[in-house]
């Protein structure tokens, strides 16, 4: 398995922690965790958890960062983990802390995330008495977690904490839980972390079927019209150098999805953009009219396939995934490929014979040309489509950008162009809003040395603000965005198109003023209302040293085209021409 | 596809909550489930359980599928995809006045059932066997008015060394 190892490197601190002393579970906790590699926990304190607190009172190895909410630390552990690769780790209360992260750790689990979750309980003895600040918090998350852990002894917690990090982070990655009570995080006991796993009811498929990769390379022999269709797990994976050789080699367009977005350079004369209900003209027709789609660590989400009846209906469907459960799921496939995306990609490329692809490459790039992802552009109005080529000109495509949930997501992943992989931090699976802005501080947190920008709506943008404390605070140099339109945008595009002009409870009016609220925070706030103040302010922006928040004030009416409502196929595009 | 009614057999870690893990997944992905039993299996440590759930074949692969992702789960079996034992247990309390005792006693014979207890103005049964046995003497037992019904819902094996 090539899950990015963490394992810390530094000898001397190694040494000083894998010391067999007696100390408590707290102590046990902080040990393990920096053992795992974590250089940053995102938390917020309460009573389940003082023992774990007071361990890092002084302890100047484990770095803490306090938010200003629990669904803060939990986007900021998600985005710490999507731009790194490696486990991203919260802490929280019991009761009211651990259910604050519910949200963030069901948005984890949709889009694969490796989370290692640690809550508080109330003392064991306490346990099903409605004890004060007490929630079954395994039980309310099993459908949302990819395990579970109740800690109820010392003596196990070591042994758990090691497994969690490998759940999390190898097969397909997902949050998984760590219940700690309080009298397991003060009880003491010595201290021996374990150097392997033995678990046997887990052992993800690495390598696959060898007649299978036979059968997909003859498949791709013989296709006139093949496609790939790119997801999330390519970029888990680390395999995007893999993809890009594969497709290459095989002379065979990509389509990458939302979270497959990086995964394969944006702009390469092959990549027909990103599928579905929002995406390009050529990757929806090319999906219709390909003779094989190879699916690779893509799930065949309902906002990809759109209408199941009718969608590829001329394609032999290859699928390659880690998850055996995702092969079947929602198409029927012909060659099912279960495996590590990288280690098949790999497989595939030794043996590769290209089909005879150049006149659907050429029938691709034209339609690419006739029909490209466009908008009108304004001289009186400043476009949410105009600002988000701007960051993307100015930023080269090589930014990290965390988004939240709506229109402004959509129009970041059609003109931001990704030049990289783990640049693309946005809730695909859960379409959660709130996320965008907690995330980015994660991904910086990660990645101290790259530039990152946030794109949030006026809507989401408050679902977590208080996060800007965090920010000033720590001074962490995050660019964030807002396209205030005044309104929840993508609700009014449905209740538009598909619910006859009844616009109900959309109206954002009463928001703060969003620089206001920066400064506020002690956060630099800039506005822009038209593109000669935008140009200005976002220059002025990326050369300010710290955290910055730029409202740019856009369009309310605008909409993302293309658009497939539901129940149609994917050919069946609305592409707002008539506006 | 044709909806049939599948026998599943899942070894597990018997630990606290795996039942819950187990259950939940079935009720969340829509999959019903007929009767489950759990029990100790032939290793310490490990529990099985056995589950009858309906579905078309793509149904039952996907539960197996689903199943296999949780890490307490060992090894999932389709029983009724081959030769296999299938048994549950009935207990049934039935009105029976001294004057009928030897009518249903007879039944009871019959079925190889036995009669486990006697009150004043009721007998109660225990019946072993698949399932269509079972229901087939509950069906003799209503024209006595039964009082109360209990149920062990199926365990089984595959035959044979397999």
């Amino acid at each position: 398995m090539n899950a990015p190892s963490a394992i810390l490197h530094n000898d001397e601190l190694r040494e000083k922690l894998l010391k067999p002393d007696v100390i408590s579970g707290s102590d046990i906790l902080l040990r393990s965790l920096l053992l795992e590699g974590v250089d940053c926990v995102f938390g917020y304190p309460g009573g389940a958890v003082l023992y774990i607190y007071d361990a890092m009172h002084g302890n100047s190895d484990f770095n803490h960062l306090l938010t200003r909410h629990e669904q803060g630390a939990i986007h900021a552990a998600d985005g710490y983990a999507r731009s790194t690769g490696k486990v991203g780790v919260c802490i929280a209360t019991s009761g009211p802390g651990a259910t604050n992260l519910v949200t963030g750790i069901a948005t984890a689990y949709m889009d694969s995330t490796p989370l290692v979750v640690i809550t508080g309980n109330v003392v064991s003895s306490f346990i099903g008495t409605d004890a004060f600040q007490e929630a079954d918090i395994t039980g309310i998350t099993m459908p949302i977690t990819k395990h579970s852990y109740l800690v109820r002894d010392v003596e196990d917690l070591a042994k758990t904490i090691h497994e969690a990090f490998h759940i999390a982070n190898t097969g397909r990655k997902g949050p998984v839980l760590i219940d700690i009570p309080k009298d397991v995080s003060a009880n003491k006991t010595k201290f021996v972390y374990p150097k392997e796993v033995n678990l046997r009811g887990y052992n993800p498929t690495v390598a696959p079927n060898k007649l299978q990769v036979d059968k997909l390379l003859k498949a791709i022999e013989n296709a006139e019209r093949p496609l790939i269709l790119a997801g999330g797990g390519v970029v888990y994976s680390g395999a995007h150098e893999e993809l890009y050789e594969f497709a290459t080699k095989a002379r065979i367009p990509v389509t990458t999805t939302l979270l497959g977005l990086g995964g394969f350079p944006s702009g390469h004369e092959l990549w027909t953009g990103m599928p579905g209900m929002h995406g390009t003209y050529t990757s929806n027709m090319a999906l219709q009219n390909a003779d094989l789609i190879i699916g690779i660590g893509a799930r065949f989400d309902d906002r990809v396939t759109m209408k199941v009846q009718g969608f590829a209906p001329k394609a032999k469907i290859a699928h390659i995934d880690i998850d055996p459960a995702e092969i079947g799921k929602i198409v029927k496939t012909d060659i099912p490929c279960v495996g590590d995306v990288k280690t098949v990609l790999q497989l595939l490329n030794e043996k590769l014979v290209p089909g005879e692809t150049q006149a659907w490459i050429d029938h691709l790039n034209k339609l690419k040309a006739e029909f490209p992802l466009r908008y009108e552009d304004s001289d009186t109005e400043l476009k949410p489509q105009y600002v988000v080529e701007m960051i993307n000109d100015t930023t080269k495509g090589e930014a990290i950008i965390t988004t939240d949930v709506g229109q402004h997501q959509m129009w970041a992943a059609q003109f931001y162009h990704f030049t990289k992989p783990r640049s693309w931090v946005t809730s695909g699976g859960l379409g959660t809003m709130g996320f965008g802005f907690p995330s980015a501080i994660g991904a910086q947190m990660g990645n101290p040395d790259r530039l990152v920008i946030s794109i949030n709506g006026d809507g989401g943008m408050q679902m977590c603000a208080q996060e800007l404390a965090i920010c000033a605070i720590h001074k962490i140099p995050v660019k964030i965005v807002i396209l205030n339109n005044n309104v929840l945008g993508m609700v009014r595009q449905w209740q538009e198109i598909i619910y006859d002009n009844r616009y109900s409870h959309i109206d954002l009016a009463g928001s703060p003023d969003f620089v206001k609220l920066a400064e506020a925070y002690g956060v630099k706030g800039l506005r822009a209302s038209n593109k000669a103040e935008a140009q200005q302010v976002w220059k002025e922006a990326l050369e300010h040293d710290g955290p910055v928040l730029v409202e740019f004030v856009v369009r309310k009416h605008e909409n993302v085209f293309p658009m497939v409502t539901q129940g149609n196929t994917i050919d069946h595009m609305l592409m707002g021409d008539a506006e | 596809m044709k909806n049939s009614k599948h026998t599943i057999s899942v070894l597990v870690n018997n630990q606290p909550g795996v039942l819950q893990r187990v259950a939940g997944l079935f009720g969340r992905r829509g999959f019903n489930i007929e009767s489950i039993t759990v029990g100790e299996s032939e290793e310490s440590g490990l529990a099985r359980m056995i589950i009858v759930t309906t579905g078309d074949d793509k149904t039952v692969e996907q539960v197996s599928k689903q199943l296999y992702k949780l890490i307490d789960v060992i090894k999932v079996n389709d029983i009724s995809a081959n030769p296999s034992v299938s048994r549950e247990l009935a207990l049934i309390k039935v009105n029976a006045e001294p004057s009928q005792r030897s009518e249903i006693s007879t039944l009871v014979d019959t079925f190889r059932a036995s009669i486990v207890d006697f009150g004043p103005t009721s007998v109660m049964v225990q019946v072993i066997g698949d399932t269509e046995k079972i229901d087939a003497f509950i069906d003799l037992m209503r024209p006595y008015t039964i009082r109360e019904l209990a149920r062990t819902g199926v365990t089984a094996l595959v035959r044979g060394s397999k």
